[in-house]
């Protein structure tokens, strides 16, 4: 019986004509990644097909008991390639290989063997990873593109808090939403031009944004702010957790969801961390010092546009989140999200969004530690923190998961 | 006045105060998921009573959201609802518990208030203490009366309802007392509610117990205040605490009542949810469908001179058949055992020989859960697997049968046949028990019986789309479907498929009807539903052979495989030896090992003795029919038993024996010994240990053997110690051979959440430093440097040589696992013995996390080696996953073992909740299939089903069998 599935290759052949599937996680980060692949000549399609049909897909083909964001993002691929839509002898699919501890790094061959499954064992899969995992010489990552992707991640940010301190004060409905697209359509032209991607373009257009969102009119409202932390997935993309920031925006609250940079920052410091616990090469550690270096740069000039314009309240540096979280638990604890998502619970803490919800696919490994399992110490530094973990998983309902919300919504009226 | 409704998830209960805040009404009672009518009724009584009355209303309970939302009226979350009420009538309370029809619910009121609900996988609180009742075929109030008389208490898994009725079944089919079993489900409701939502706070001082369950039942109460060693109260009006305190909140415009009705009934309900086509499009499909599977049967006879007799003893059911000669049915018998199967079965002997006196019985089998004890109690003459039963029944149906699925009251089980042999075998785990039973369980929430309900589902227009999860789960979906407002047709066809999805998605994992086969048979009681059996057609797209019998398949398996055997008489109990037939049952616990099983001795008249729960022959023969020196299980356990503590001078340190170190001990050992400490290592896993440590364990889902690290270190902290050491590990040893080496997240950072959460260790020092043991040439300063931050001073050139001694002793420590392996192997081959690779994680060896499964596969007579015995001849070979955990590579590499050597079969254990092996099982199987072995795996948990275990294993030794002849 033949048991290998073979692994076929994005060669630059295929980059010609080939159209590549991107899965939906972060609506505007990814809108900006999109374009900048288009910009390097690939053919993309950033996925929007949800519901039903996409968890279905992802059962049928995916161990059920694997994480389920696993089962979402395969589902999503799987769903589209069965619609039709597109020629399946001429389409790749990408998704992120991080490479750590954590099961998340299998995802890329479960979508294989999903695939061969499904009856599409034709179609390549990309890596999108960092770590010098799988290549494919169809598709690279040039310094040049990474660069530019580290922009799309700043500008997502970005809109995505400044959207959130605005609307839930908003005097016309939607003029937050409004602001945002506007930019992000503005943005992805300029990218298509080369545009904003240098440090002064970048600088420039931040603090155009934050001017142009704090000129939208705004009223003083009592708020319960709620903080969103979890794993990666199940925190940013609406399809896996069933809406969550529109639900809490309909509840009355001001929504705080921490941005990807701060990830990103964390996932490159892991690498020095390691090496500074278990020993490394000593090259590796000065480039990956550099590109830390790089990172933390233009996390202050998206903190400055904002402190500058003295509207909205910038997110705290990343090296001060790191100080925060020392004496809860060590920075060796990396994988999945890691000692960062406890981090930015006391982050949240800290900065007046004391009621927290922690999403997590159900049976999530990394979470029972850094996640359930530091709570109680979170509480024990703060204890007005009011911190609500809620499973994500395809068999558990919204009823449920709101019903649970909303007993910490009412713990914060009372507190306030 | 101030009206508050509590719309729980079964019943409706309502709080009314006057301007005094006096309360003037209250009153409850079941809504059968009728909400709206029965709110509606409810304040129109509540109208009567004060006439012209005006009030304003809040909603409380987890069924009542939707119906606030939509009506436009105050909602107040319920355990928010009892606070406010706790606040009010009973000040400077502590601890509220509260449990609900299917919540559970700690409120910690003195200091920081902190609320806790069940997490979505613990349900079953009421109701689940209802179907525990219904299991036992006595009223849920009996049940407490039962419970007082109890004289002992077994261990019932308390992690969610599922579980728990799997460890109930076998000890009502063993013939435990109910007595004792009632008090048990008790005792596990509290051990579920400390357990799941205490997370490491204490729970003390002023105690209220709050809602129905703890209203009705004295003995939860009784055995709540056992288990917390205080003495709560338990107030007036306990079961409307959340109607008290959503009417408490109702601060509204008062206007008349009627105002508030008419609300309710024009609230507007999105009749929108997700849905699948109808079963049935028209009457004409369904009579079609009806007369195709009128064609299965089998010939039926009214006079037979000598029969066979085959009874097939289910977890919930009794099934017997009588045939003739020519396998013609003379009479058949379909019952539930109500908890005892024996009783059953004498009436139906009774009954049998009473009716037909002439008739001779020329032999007997029996199968299923409830076998051993059947063919003890009626000396029946062969008992025979319950997969090898159904097969013999499905061939006579359909010779070319290549795939059975049989969906019985409690099991899902379907195997594959190629050539003639079983050849894959698939049973549902204990989390996805949702199959027969679980429509049953529904069918009665909602007022019907089971025909009733199945019936109204066939035709109805939008079935809701359930999805695939186990009771708990379905609970809350269904729950959620009432409030989209879909009727009750259209959830009955809803559930019928989910039954099927679970069954093709979870269990068989497939992903199209031809993983599956051509010619499938389907069975079991819940095929008998018409309901179940067209969705399965459906949504594999094909058409399938549900014999007439499908109920009694096994049974009929059973009588055919008797006819077989061909015996001149059988020794079946007779007629007049039925007479004074009499059984008695007493719990006992073996002495014999440490396995301490809980033993139920079955005495019959006749002077037969049957033990149950055993896992060995011990009890029963007095001698070992196992051979240890055959099982590497123990002999790795030896291994590290070896591991003694010798007196240091430089202090004590203690050792938590749980996960990783049941690999690392030989290393830390020696390291710490070397150095001049004393290692103290903590004691052998019991369950009381795991107890002692439950308080502090924070996420409820995590796998067992990382629970059991809680009850370790409570357990060092008794000891007289200078340090505790627990290393975090990120990284295992590089074996070379996987892309990576890391341990999985839970076994690499465990450490951190026993740091955070053990309120003990604030006086003992916990050293848990991050150490790459992996970088052998970087770790002397990084150890030196740990040493002297804890112990003061080191020379370099010490640690640096008790490094190196650690190391030589681990890679001895393989290299006597692997000598070991060969010898076994060896052995086996030159006996013609078959061999198990029994594999898992290091630490699935510990006997309280295997629960001694290693004996039962001894018991047939296998030899045991482990994964890394042999994952070291192995060459490293590509797999379709990335391999990047040291532990789980092994598992990879000895799957590929046993495909390439004959007599070589493996058993992969995979730990509940473990989310590492939902990658490796599938990889696993794809690596034996591929080498033409059977798959087989046991999920094990705090508690396993040894019954179900049992099952697994004599399937796949009767199967390799087969194939060997």
């Amino acid at each position: 019986m033949d048991y290998q599935i073979n692994r076929i290759e994005y060669t630059k052949e295929m980059a010609k004509d080939y159209t590549i599937l991107v899965p939906d996680m972060l609506d505007v980060h990814f809108m900006f990644i999109q374009k900048i692949m288009e910009q390097e000549g690939h053919r993309t399609v950033l996925l929007k097909n949800k519901g039903r049909s996409v968890i279905d897909a992802g059962l049928k083909y995916v161990h059920n008991d694997t994480c389920y964001p696993a089962l979402i993002v395969i589902g999503q691929f799987i769903d589209a390639l069965q619609s039709g839509e597109y020629d399946v002898n001429k389409v790749a699919v990408i998704i992120t290989q991080t490479g750590g501890g954590c099961r998340a790094s299998n995802y890329l061959h479960l979508l294989r063997k999903a695939l061969a499954k499904a009856g599409f064992p034709q179609i390549p899969v990309i890596s999108l990873n960092v770590a010098g995992l799988e290549k494919n010489s169809g598709f690279q990552l040039t310094l040049p593109v990474l660069i530019k992707a580290m922009a799309a991640v700043v500008y997502g940010d970005m809109l995505m808090l400044l959207r959130n301190q605005v609307r839930p004060y908003e005097i016309n409905e939607g003029d937050a939403e409004r602001k945002r697209k506007y930019w992000t359509e503005k943005l992805c032209e300029d990218f298509t031009h080369s545009k904003g991607l240098t440090r002064n373009e970048m600088r420039e257009n931040l603090r155009q944004i934050v001017k142009s969102f704090a000129e939208i009119p705004m009223e003083k409202r009592e708020k319960i702010k709620v903080g969103i932390v979890g794993e990666i997935f199940v925190k940013y993309s609406a399809l896996a957790n069933n809406d969550l920031e529109d639900f809490l925006h309909e509840q009355g609250c001001e929504v705080n969801v921490p941005g990807l940079l701060g990830f990103l920052t964390f996932y490159i410091g892991n690498k020095l961390e390691e090496i500074k616990i278990y020993g490394g090469n000593k090259v590796k550690e000065f480039v990956l010092e550099q590109v830390r270096v790089y990172l933390t740069g233009i996390e202050k000039i998206m903190i400055d546009a904002i402190n500058e314009d003295g509207t909205f309240k910038a997110p705290m540096p990343f090296r001060k989140v790191r100080e925060l979280v020392a004496p809860v638990i060590s920075y060796g604890c990396d994988m999945g999200e890691g000692w960062l998502l406890t981090a930015e619970m006391i982050e949240l803490a800290e900065h007046g969004y004391k009621n927290i919800v922690c999403a997590q696919p159900f049976g999530c490994l990394p979470n029972h530690i850094v996640g359930k399992g530091m709570i109680r110490k979170i509480r024990e530094l703060h204890p007005d923190a009011n911190i609500v973990p809620i499973d994500y998983d395809p068999g558990a309902t919204k009823v449920n998961q709101e019903n649970r919300i909303k007993l910490m919504l009412a713990v914060a009226k009372e507190n306030m | 006045m101030k009206i508050g409704l509590d719309i729980g998830s079964t019943t409706l209960k309502c709080a009314v105060f006057d301007e005094n805040e006096k309360l003037i009404h209250s009153e409850y009672e079941r809504h059968f998921s009728m909400i709206r009518e029965k709110a509606v009724d409810m304040l129109e009584r509540i109208n009567n009573k004060f006439p012209g009355a005006k009030a304003s209303l809040s909603i409380s309970g987890s069924a009542g959201m939707g119906l606030a939302e939509s009506a436009g009226i105050n909602f107040v979350q319920e355990v928010y609802a009892t606070k406010i009420a706790v606040d009010r009538f009973i000040p400077n309370t502590d601890v509220v518990i509260e449990l609900g029809g299917e919540d559970a619910k700690i409120i910690f009121l003195d200091g920081a208030l902190e609320v806790r609900m069940n997490g979505s996988c613990a349900g079953g609180t009421g109701a689940f203490i209802d179907q525990m009742a219904s299991l036992l075929s006595v009223e849920a109030t009996e049940m407490n009366e039962l419970a007082k008389k109890a004289e002992k208490i077994y261990t019932v898994a308390s992690r969610c309802g599922v579980f728990a009725k799997s460890d109930i079944q076998p000890l009502l089919n063993q013939g435990a007392k109910k007595t004792d079993i009632s008090a048990s489900i008790f005792a596990a409701v509290v051990n579920q509610t400390i357990a799941g939502l205490a997370q490491g706070r204490q729970i003390k001082g002023k105690i209220v117990y709050l809602g129905g369950p703890l209203t009705f039942f004295s003995q939860l109460r009784e055995s709540f205040d056992k288990a917390l060693d205080e003495k709560g109260i338990h107030p007036e009006n306990s079961l409307y605490y959340v109607a008290m305190g959503a009417s408490l909140m109702s601060d509204g415009e008062e206007v008349e009542i009627t105002a508030l009705t008419d609300k309710i009934k024009n609230a507007k309900i999105d009749a929108q949810y997700k849905s699948s086509d109808p079963l049935f499009e028209s009457e004409a499909e369904f009579d079609e469908f009806r007369k195709r599977h009128e064609l299965s049967t089998i010939e039926e006879t009214a006079d037979a001179k000598e029969v066979y007799l085959g009874i097939d003893a289910g977890s919930t059911t009794i099934k017997a058949i009588v045939i003739d000669e020519n396998g013609a049915m003379l009479t058949s018998q379909y019952m539930s055992n109500h908890g005892n199967p024996v009783v059953h079965i004498k009436e139906f002997l009774e009954d049998f020989y009473k009716k037909y006196p002439d008739v001779k019985i020329r032999s007997s089998a029996v199968t299923g859960y409830g076998e051993e004890i059947i063919k003890n109690a009626f000396n029946v003459d062969f008992g025979i697997v319950e997969t090898m039963a159904h097969f013999i029944a499905a061939k006579k149906f359909c010779p070319e049968v290549d795939f059975i699925i049989d969906i019985g009251g409690q099991d899902i089980k379907c195997f594959k046949i190629r050539n003639g042999v079983v050849d894959n075998i698939f049973l549902n785990e204990a989390c996805s028990s949702g199959c027969g039973s679980f429509l049953q369980t529904f069918a009665g929430a909602l007022g019907y019986s089971i025909e009733e309900f199945a019936k109204i589902g066939l035709f109805a227009d939008k079935p809701v789309d359930l999805g695939s999860r186990c009771t708990v789960f379905m609970n809350s979906s269904v729950k959620q479907a009432q409030k989209d407002g879909a009727t009750i047709e259209n959830i009955s066809a809803g559930l019928s498929s989910s039954v099927v999805k679970n069954a093709l998605y979870k269990v068989i994992r497939a992903s199209s009807a031809d993983d599956l086969g051509k010619n499938i048979v389907v069975q079991g009681g819940t095929f008998h539903n018409d309901a179940v059996l067209r969705a399965f057609e459906k949504e594999i797209g094909r058409n399938v052979i549900r014999p007439a019998i499908s109920g009694l398949m096994g049974a009929y398996g059973a009588a055919l495989y008797a006819k077989s055997r061909n015996t001149k008489a059988s020794t079946i109990i007779t007629p007049d030896e039925l007479k004074v037939f009499e059984h008695k049952a007493t719990a006992i616990t073996c002495k014999g090992c440490s396995n301490n099983c809980k033993l139920t001795v079955n005495t019959f008249n006749s002077g037969k003795k049957y033990i149950s729960g055993n896992r060995c022959e011990k009890p029963i023969t007095n001698t070992k029919s196992t051979d240890d020196s055959l099982n590497m299980f123990n002999f790795k356990r030896n291994l590290l038993d070896a591991y003694k503590p010798e007196k240091g001078t430089r202090g004590r340190i203690g050792i938590p024996m749980g996960l990783n170190m049941y690999e690392m001990l030989p290393f830390w050992h020696t390291f710490f010994t070397k150095l001049g400490f004393e290692v103290v290592t903590s004691p052998k896993s019991t369950h009381k240990l795991y107890r002692s440590g439950q308080h502090t364990i924070p996420s409820d889902t995590v796998c067992y053997p990382a629970k059991l690290v809680h009850g370790h270190i409570e357990a060092l902290l008794n000891e007289d110690l200078d340090a505790i050491f627990y290393p975090c590990l990120g990284y295992n040893f590089d074996e070379g051979k996987s892309n990576n080496h890391y341990n999985c997240p839970v076994v690499a950072f465990y450490p951190e959440v026993i740091q955070a959460n053990t309120p003990g260790l604030k006086n003992t020092k916990f050293i848990y430093n991050y150490i790459g043991i992996h970088r052998r040439k970087n770790l002397t300063p990084r150890a030196h440097k740990m040493m002297c931050d804890n112990f003061g001073k080191f020379t370099k050139s010490e640690v640096k040589k008790a490094l190196d001694a650690a190391y030589d002793e681990y890679y001895k420590h393989l290299d006597r696992i692997e000598k070991e392996g060969d010898r076994l192997l060896a052995y086996a081959e030159k006996e013609n013995k078959p061999v198990i690779i029994l594999c898992g994680r290091p630490y699935h060896i510990d006997p309280e996390i295997c629960h001694g499964i290693d004996t039962l596969v001894s018991s047939f007579g296998a030899v045991i080696v482990t994964e890394d015995a042999v994952s070291r001849k192995v060459e490293e070979f590509e797999v379709n996953v990335l391999n990047q955990w040291t532990y789980h590579s092994r598992l990879y590499l000895a799957a590929k073992y046993a495909g390439e050597h004959k007599n070589v079969n493996l058993i992969q254990l995979v730990s509940f909740g473990c989310g590492v092996d939902a990658v490796t099982t599938d990889e696993v199987r794809a690596i034996l299939e591929a080498g033409n072995k059977i798959y087989t795996q046991i999920k094990i948990d705090e508690i396993t089903n040894l019954g179900a275990v049992k099952i697994r294993l004599r399937s796949l030794f009767a199967a390799l069998e087969q194939e060997a002849e």
